[in-house]
């Protein structure tokens, strides 16, 4: 089954910047606005390192993850080449203006994926 | 729509490098179709000695194999001789028959080695050294017979000799110069390089005219036994290799009638000045009066090219300076542009002759315009940057024969010789990238630039301090000439332009948007990458303060979040502390916030501030307002700290009131982004207790006074500021700060900290602009204060400041 949910508006998301979504259970999602107006969705960890790709600065149909500069495509969460590979892309939907996600790939996808860890809880881990 | 039918003659580097930057820019603008007289794929010519001398194979120089053709479906006629080209109907015609129809035509015809025209030179055992058949002859003749006579001792007739001599042949140099490789080498140099190889065994004739060949030899007797010379000797051999020289291949483009003369004529886009549908590259292409036979340019020229057959039209080609290195495993030598000297030149030489070590370099007019190393080559790349650069040296002429000393680069255990370092041995500190690794992908992956060694290694992709050594890998690894760079380096591959071309731009034009630069510049993206954008924002708001508006997309993270992302995607704060002074009131606050949000570490940072690590970004803004301190910009391309001592209130060895001047320097100056981070700092004595030595601005307190040292730098690289002037008053030392803030502000390419602008621009031009124009510096200081009046602070005035404050939320599934 698949069910579609409001997100925010397109305008909630800045142009060529993007907003992090919080999910009941894994790592957020970030969503993604280019020059076009074209939303994507993308888990928010960068293959590489982990670094939150919501921070990054966008691009073209691209965002620099903010930490070493990995350049991630928007429509695939798939690396550009040298580089090799992919964060889970999650599917989205923009109605009148309404950022749709799918519930069950939020609820289902990418959950055993985790944040990277800094600081002191880095030596506990 | 039927695709445009692209057709290349010929299947080398510079052609297929055009295919190639072609294939990026416009995937499926063409049919490609590619005719080749060789029966191999493309292949590195340049490693053709390391394969003669047996270090290399030749499956480990193709270039581009036979599934790459096929991958990128294009259609290869290998071992197919292009013979007729019908310019009216636009078809080419190759000597088995084949017909292929062009659009366009890329003629690719390389060059052709030139053959002496003495008696004998047809016979058998007569070769040149041009392609692999040549080799694989050198390589079978060494296997039968002993005596090899090299004529021509220049590069490539030395790289043969060298080849041969390591095959076990008997090699004799002839050579009709009194000294070897006259056209790269001054005659001191040239002598040692003959020292040198006849000590590894190879003999040498020079000043030796060839007058004839004698046949006579083997089974048919038609096979070369001696050469003669004019003088009437005769030395016997059972090998002449002809290395004397190249001539642009132009029969076929001459028989289409396109205006040939030393080379096929192209203009500055690479098209045939005859026929605009034909283009030319390569060591055929004659650009400006110059047939270029190093690969370097030519790629120049295959960016060029391709750039007009994707149809952007924007690229130019300008000419190329170039650097000669010679590929004779264990002899250093490098020579760059005017290094004979002559009428008007200076000369600094450094003679060391028993210890093999010999440098000369030639100035003229303060600028460094020719160098020849032997022996000692590390500063190679170094000098051939300032050549091309062409920046005054008048400030550094007494260093510049020690060269760019790399004593103090952190992060590769000391090393400066590339070639000494065990394969197993870390060269790039940062992404943990060892020389082996390194070798190895330049080898499989046929990369030719450090930016290609940078993307698909990682090496020198960080902070860059191991950039030299993986040059020098690169130099041997790839051979020969790699270096010869764009006058001009482009920002990124967004556009050609260079930085100074874009800041200039936005000055004359007045532009005030992105956008407007891109489009009128002529940028290839719609919307830049995440180098380009960030530099072209900041031009922007430095060049039209109060007019540009900031735009926060178009900054790094740090910049838009106004604290630092650190690994795990949280942030640090540190707030600011004039001068390095705090209160308990203040640390009270901190200390509660630390508690309130949870932060888990606390840090002293060496700028004399508290860094809270760990913060999370919802909670940025609550922290700031709990703390009430201003933002510390510590993750900013801004003034940062000003680091003082406690001065003359407390020490008892104090002269001055360092605290209270780091105060009114950094009250004066916070808030001021500028290309990169800037330090201060401000000691109250000369034991500089704050170590003003290593500062973009180290101010230290005498007695009657106060030092002002510029453009030191603590990082990658220890660099001891330079003394620019001694003042006398607390405003003096404002105004001239200011002053040289503002003029690297407007001056400084982004990213470049102030060491390496003053490097660039030279400190003779730094001390016109701040000591000896008086007005100038004034306006520079004036116009420092406009554009910092009021500008917002922005851990608290969101709206002005542009912070969108939207990031801090997460929106909810």
């Amino acid at each position: 089954m698949s069910d579609w949910k409001k997100i925010c508006f397109v305008s909630d998301i800045p142009v060529l910047g993007s907003r992090r979504v919080a999910r009941a259970v894994g790592m957020d999602v970030a969503v993604f606005r280019n020059d076009q107006d074209e939303v994507f969705a993308l888990l928010d960890r960068c293959p590489h390192k982990g670094g939150p790709l919501s921070q990054g600065i966008v691009f073209g149909t691209s965002v620099a993850c903010p930490l070493h500069n990995w350049t991630i495509g928007l429509n695939d969460g798939c690396a550009r080449a040298p580089d090799e590979g992919c964060t889970q892309k999650f599917s989205v939907k923009v109605v009148a203006g309404e950022v749709h996600l799918n519930s069950t790939e939020l609820a289902t996808l990418a959950l055993d994926v985790k944040a990277p860890v800094a600081g002191p809880a880095h030596k506990e881990v | 729509m039927k695709k445009s039918r692209l057709v290349m003659v010929g299947n080398g580097m510079a052609g297929v490098r055009t295919i190639e930057e072609l294939l990026k820019v416009a995937p499926d603008l063409y049919d490609i179709t590619v005719f080749g007289a060789e029966s191999h794929p493309n292949y590195n010519r340049i490693l053709l000695s390391p394969v003669l001398a047996g270090e290399q194979t030749l499956d480990e120089i193709v270039l581009n194999s036979w599934d790459w053709y096929k991958d990128n479906h294009i259609t290869l006629h290998a071992g197919k001789k292009v013979v007729e080209v019908d310019r009216v109907k636009r078809i080419v015609r190759a000597d088995d028959g084949t017909e292929v129809e062009y659009d366009r035509l890329l003629m690719c015809t390389g060059s052709n080695p030139f053959i002496l025209p003495v008696p004998g030179k047809d016979l058998k055992g007569v070769i040149a050294y041009r392609d692999i058949a040549d080799t694989n002859e050198m390589i079978e003749t060494a296997t039968k017979y002993r005596k090899a006579v090299v004529i021509g001792g220049g590069l490539l007739g030395l790289e043969a000799a060298n080849g041969l001599m390591r095959r076990g042949m008997e090699v004799s140099v002839v050579h009709v110069m009194p000294t070897l490789m006259e056209r790269q080498l001054d005659s001191v140099a040239g002598k040692l390089l003959q020292q040198s190889l006849e000590e590894r065994g190879l003999k040498f004739l020079m000043g030796a005219q060839t007058q004839e060949l004698v046949g006579g030899g083997g089974e048919d007797g038609k096979r070369v036994t001696a050469i003669k010379f004019k003088d009437g000797t005769e030395l016997a051999t059972d090998l002449v290799v002809m290395a004397v020289g190249i001539r642009p291949n132009t029969t076929l483009a001459e028989s289409m009638r396109l205006h040939c003369n030393k080379g096929i004529v192209v203009n500055d886009t690479m098209q045939t000045i005859t026929d605009a549908r034909i283009y030319s590259v390569g060591e055929c292409a004659a650009h400006r009066g110059i047939a270029y036979g190093l690969v370097a340019p030519l790629f120049e020229q295959a960016k060029v090219a391709a750039n007009h057959l994707a149809q952007f039209g924007i690229g130019r080609y300008q000419g190329s300076l170039t650097s000669t290195k010679l590929k004779v495993t264990g002899i250093d030598l490098f020579s760059a542009g005017e290094f004979q000297g002559g009428e008007g030149t200076e000369e600094i030489v450094m003679s060391d002759p028993f210890g093999g070590v010999y440098k000369k370099l030639v100035l003229k007019d303060d600028k460094l315009v020719g160098a020849c190393l032997y022996g000692d080559t590390v500063d190679g790349s170094w000098y051939f940057k300032l050549l091309r650069d062409g920046r005054s040296i008048a400030d550094i002429r007494d260093k510049l024969m020690f060269g760019e000393s790399n004593i103090g680069d952190a992060g590769h255990e000391g090393h400066n010789k590339a070639a000494s370092m065990p394969d197993d041995a870390e060269v790039c500190g940062c992404n943990g990238v060892k020389k082996g690794t390194i070798c190895k992908a330049i080898k499989e992956k046929g990369l030719f630039t450090l930016d290609e060694v940078r993307k698909h290694t990682k090496a020198s992709a960080s902070c860059g301090s191991c950039t030299g050594l993986v040059e020098q890998i690169l130099m041997f690894t790839a051979g020969g000439d790699y270096s010869a760079t764009p006058k001009t380096k482009a920002m990124c591959g967004c556009t050609d332009q260079g930085h100074q071309a874009v800041r200039e731009a936005i000055v004359a034009n007045k532009y005030l948007t992105i956008d407007s630069v891109y489009k009128a510049m002529g940028w290839k993206t719609p919307n830049g990458c995440a180098s380009c954008r960030p530099a072209v924002n900041y031009y922007l708001i430095s060049s039209w303060p109060k007019e540009a508006k900031d735009d926060p997309q178009s900054r790094f993270i740090n910049e838009r979040s106004h604290a630092n992302i650190q690994k795990d995607g949280t942030y640090s704060v540190i707030p600011r502390m004039w001068g390095g002074e705090t209160t308990a009131d203040e640390l009270r606050r901190i200390a509660n916030a630390v508690d309130k949000y949870k932060i888990p570490t606390v840090k002293v940072t060496g700028g004399q501030r508290i860094d809270l690590l760990g913060v999370k970004k919802e909670d940025l803004q609550a922290v700031w307002k709990d703390i009430g301190m201003p933002s510390g910009h510590a993750y900013a391309k801004a003034l940062r700290t000003v680091k003082t001592c406690v001065g003359s209130e407390w020490c008892r060895m104090g002269t001055q009131d360092s605290t209270q001047m780091g105060k009114d320097l950094e009250r004066a100056m916070w808030r001021m982004y500028a290309p990169h981070k800037v330090k201060f700092a401000v000691s109250g004595c000369p034991r500089n207790c704050a170590e003003a030595g290593i500062k973009d601005v180290g101010i230290i307190g005498v007695d009657s006074g106060w030092e002002m040292h510029i453009a030191g730098n603590g990082g990658i690289k220890t660099e001891v500021a330079h003394f620019l002037v001694k003042l006398k008053t607390a405003e003096e030392v404002l105004e001239y700060t200011g002053a040289f803030c503002e003029l690297y502000r407007q001056e400084g390419w982004y990213l470049e900290r102030t060491v390496h602008y003053v490097n660039r621009v030279g400190l003779d031009y730094v001390k016109k602009r701040i000591l000896e124009d008086h007005a100038g510096r004034k306006a520079l200081w004036e116009r420092l204060q406009f554009a910092l009046d009021g500008e917002p602070d922005p851990w608290f005035d969101f709206g002005s400041a542009s912070v969108d404050t939207r990031q801090f939320d997460k929106l909810s599934a």
